[in-house]
């Protein structure tokens, strides 16, 4: 009698093992942000259609990298799957944290040429314009800006500013004009409330100010080395453009920013604007979906613009993130399949609809895409115009001395922008050379 | 009744341990009680300890495992010694320290000394004092940033209210100079109280009668307070220095959800700049070195003051 109905049991129990063996459950770790919730959504698709099942370890920006980068510095197998950024995309492939996956995109037909380039050099190549590939591009991301384009539209506000500055007010295309209008509404009563100019990035702790002040220092100059000398410092990091593009968002921080803002990042940012303390408001472009859909300052009341050109250059500060399979995983082949998913085109057209910004081309330069949303366009210019931060092996040293010494110049007003980008280029010099690279 | 501890033990030793431990001396079964705290001790205190000394004569870095480790020899210790950046942490550092040991003990004893007094819902205020001592420093930390808010902060619209300024004008943690006073501010509101407790038991330790006698001999109050109360309750004050000290050398939590050591580094703590150069940085060997800095530091400091604490208490 055991015998009899022990076999059937021990059968099933066999053939669950076998299917558990099949079906992974895999982790994808990302940060803690709207775009996370959308791929969450998205990849109930991949569920169903893999049966593996999936589950997400979501850690909020401030501490995302601290966590993220320990978790791979440790071999830990927490994650299968990371969404990690941009630019510690060096580290992920000289410490071996990564899969390198330039024969899986061959034998799965995914090209990278199907991507929007400025993504593929971002996210996923390393060594920099070289083609080994460690991540696929996820989700394209720049900063840009929002602005409140109801209190533009105000006749006696046009009518003011046109007196005062003797052009339209609209969307700034230069640096100079992004000021000006800050100025113009800095301490301004709204419908009996005091508003502010712009709400920056100003955040000292992880990388809130290296990703605002970036976005003038590229407008006037600065540079991460030449294209001869990758690792030329001196005169192209403290040039005395660059130290004027610091003095530029020095001024901004000083003349136009709300009160008690000496520490703010992306949420801080958003708040300030959505609750209607600001007028402008420099931020990542995966705010916007949320900008649009906010019942106070979405629906139209708000516009988008690209960051302003400076006087020697137009760039703006590349965001977004690639998505690579952890090399410590037990579950590889199930990781692989997540982003072979991932990379088809129907699937990145649904990721752009829930708000994921897609960096496949075919979904971007669909006709259609332009007008799709309010910021769309916004976001293809914007992503034409992108520069990032370093991503050395030792970007985090290089992020932590910058945000030292421009936080330290922006909002403490500790001596002058050209002995903070001097050294800067102290520190920087100090951690190639202990790198061997100087 | 006069049957001597040692034999009551064996007595209430169990036959078989008994049995087990026959033929071992007193010294031997002694260190077989003694071997795995020591073990443990070496394992977790000392080991770690010859491990960070070594490793700050390297390049170590422990995020890159596999990359050859160079012996540097003091080069990270000069680099520390001679880094005008550090020197402004350590500054910072000696401020907050000092002004908050200052605040604490001040009004730490004042407050203890009025709880001290018998009145009608004595132990009420106890309590009602000693809740901020009980929140989890990060929460503190966090509501803190919304008191000090300019635009919507409570602590601004109270300075506002007796000094007649606009709340919008200032900001005690976006500012340079109001910043390492912010974190003052928050520290002593939050530990004062430990302060006051152990003052409270060191006023409550001193016998009435030394007070009754003073009083036969016309002593004035004032008299009796700096011959009677401070004297005896110096051990306890020197005591509470010496926690408030070495948990604010260590302060971190608290600092870090309140400003992040900004604005530029006026509120860098060596704490903060420790984890940063170690975990963020990564570059272990330096933060090795700096630890062990500190760490001597702190061990001849806090060896100096023992052996004032040991003098005054046996006064």
């Amino acid at each position: 009698m055991t015998i009899r109905y022990t076999a059937p049991a021990v059968a099933t129990a066999l053939l669950a093992v076998a299917g558990a063996a099949q079906a992974d459950d895999l982790t994808l770790c990302w940060a803690a942000w709207d775009p996370a919730n959308a791929l969450i959504e998205l990849s109930k698709d991949f569920e169903e259609k893999s049966g593996h099942s999936m589950s997400f370890e979501f850690v909020p920006w401030p501490n995302f990298a601290d966590r993220m980068l320990n978790e791979l510095n440790s071999g830990g197998q927490l994650c299968d799957l990371m969404i990690g950024d941009s630019q510690w995309i060096g580290l992920g492939a000289e410490a071996g944290h990564y899969v390198k996956l330039n024969d899986f995109f061959d034998a799965n037909g995914i090209t990278m040429d199907d991507f929007i380039p400025a993504t593929v050099t971002g996210y996923s190549e390393w060594p920099k314009g070289t083609p080994n590939y460690w991540a696929l591009p996820a989700f394209g991301d720049v900063v840009g800006w929002t602005y409140r384009k109801d209190w533009f539209e105000r006749p006696e506000l046009q009518a003011e500013f046109q007196e005062k500055y003797g052009r339209e007010l609209k969307a700034p295309e230069t640096l100079d004009e992004l000021k000006d209008i800050a100025e113009f509404f800095q301490n301004r009563d709204i419908d009996g409330t005091t508003v502010y100019g712009a709400a920056i990035y100003t955040e000292r702790g992880s990388e809130g100010i290296t990703m605002g002040v970036t976005n003038a220092l590229y407008n006037y100059g600065f540079s991460y080395g030449t294209p001869e000398e990758p690792y030329k410092l001196e005169g192209v990091v403290n040039s005395p453009e660059a130290a004027k593009g610091l003095e530029y968002y020095k001024a901004l921080y000083d003349c136009c920013t709300p009160p008690g803002s000496s520490d703010w990042y992306m949420s801080e940012d958003i708040d300030a604007y959505k609750s209607g303390q600001v007028a402008l408001q420099m931020n990542f472009a995966f705010i916007w979906p949320g900008v649009e859909a906010d019942p106070n300052v979405g629906g139209g009341k708000s516009g988008y613009f690209p960051n302003p050109a400076g006087p020697d250059g137009h760039f703006a500060q590349l965001g977004g993130q690639g998505i690579s399979v952890v090399s410590y995983s037990d579950s590889q082949d199930a990781a692989l399949e997540y982003i072979k998913w991932f990379a088809q085109p129907e699937v990145q057209s649904k990721w752009w609809e829930l708000g994921g910004y897609s960096a496949l081309k075919a979904v971007v330069e669909d006709p259609g895409f332009a007008t799709s949303q309010p910021y769309a366009q916004t976001f293809l210019d914007s992503m034409a115009i992108v520069k990032d931060f370093w991503a050395e092996p030792s970007y985090a040293s290089l992020l932590l001395s910058m945000q030292d010494r421009v936080h330290s110049y922006v909002v403490a007003g500790e001596g002058t922008a050209q002995e903070a980008l001097d050294k800067l280029v102290e520190d920087w010099t100090e951690v190639f050379e202990d790198e061997g690279k100087m | 009744m006069s049957q001597s501890v040692i034999a009551r033990a064996a007595e209430a030793t169990p036959p078989g341990v008994a049995r087990r431990f026959r033929g071992l001396s007193d010294r031997a079964i002694a260190w077989i009680f003694v071997a795995p705290t020591i073990f443990l001790l070496l394992a977790v205190n000392i080991f770690p300890l010859i491990w960070t000394i070594r490793l700050s004569f390297t390049n170590f870095r422990a995020n890159r495992p596999n990359a050859e480790v160079e012996w540097i020899g003091l080069r990270n210790y000069d680099r520390i010694l001679t880094d005008s950046d550090i020197w402004e942490t350590m500054q910072a550092t000696a401020h907050f320290l000092c002004w908050t040991i200052v605040l604490q003990v001040l009004i730490g004893f004042s407050l203890a000394w009025l709880i001290n007094r018998k009145f009608k819902g004595n132990d009420l205020w106890t309590t009602i004092i000693v809740l901020p001592m009980m929140l989890s420093p990060a929460v503190v930390g966090n509501f803190w940033t919304f008191l000090y808010q300019p635009q919507i902060g409570l602590f601004n619209y109270v300075v506002a209210f007796f000094t007649g300024a606009d709340p919008t004008s200032f900001s005690m943690i976006g500012s340079v100079s109001l910043a390492p006073w912010a974190i003052i501010i928050v520290d002593t509101w939050m530990w004062t109280p430990f302060v006051m407790l152990i003052c409270l038991a060191g006023l409550r330790s001193i016998p009435d009668s030394i007070y009754e006698a003073a009083e036969c001999d016309r002593a004035s109050k004032w008299r009796q307070f700096w011959t009677i109360t401070l004297p005896m309750t110096l051990p306890f004050l020197m005591l509470a220095v010496l926690f408030r000290g070495i948990e604010n050398f260590k302060m971190f939590d608290l600092v870090v959800q309140l400003t992040g050591g900004g604005p530029g580094n006026t509120t860098t703590l060596t704490s903060i700049d420790l984890k940063r150069e170690a975990f963020e940085k990564w570059r272990t060997g330096y933060a090795s070195a700096y630890a062990i800095i500190l760490f001597v530091t702190v061990f001849g400091l806090a060896s100096i003051y023992v052996k004032a604490l040991n003098k005054v208490k046996e006064r």
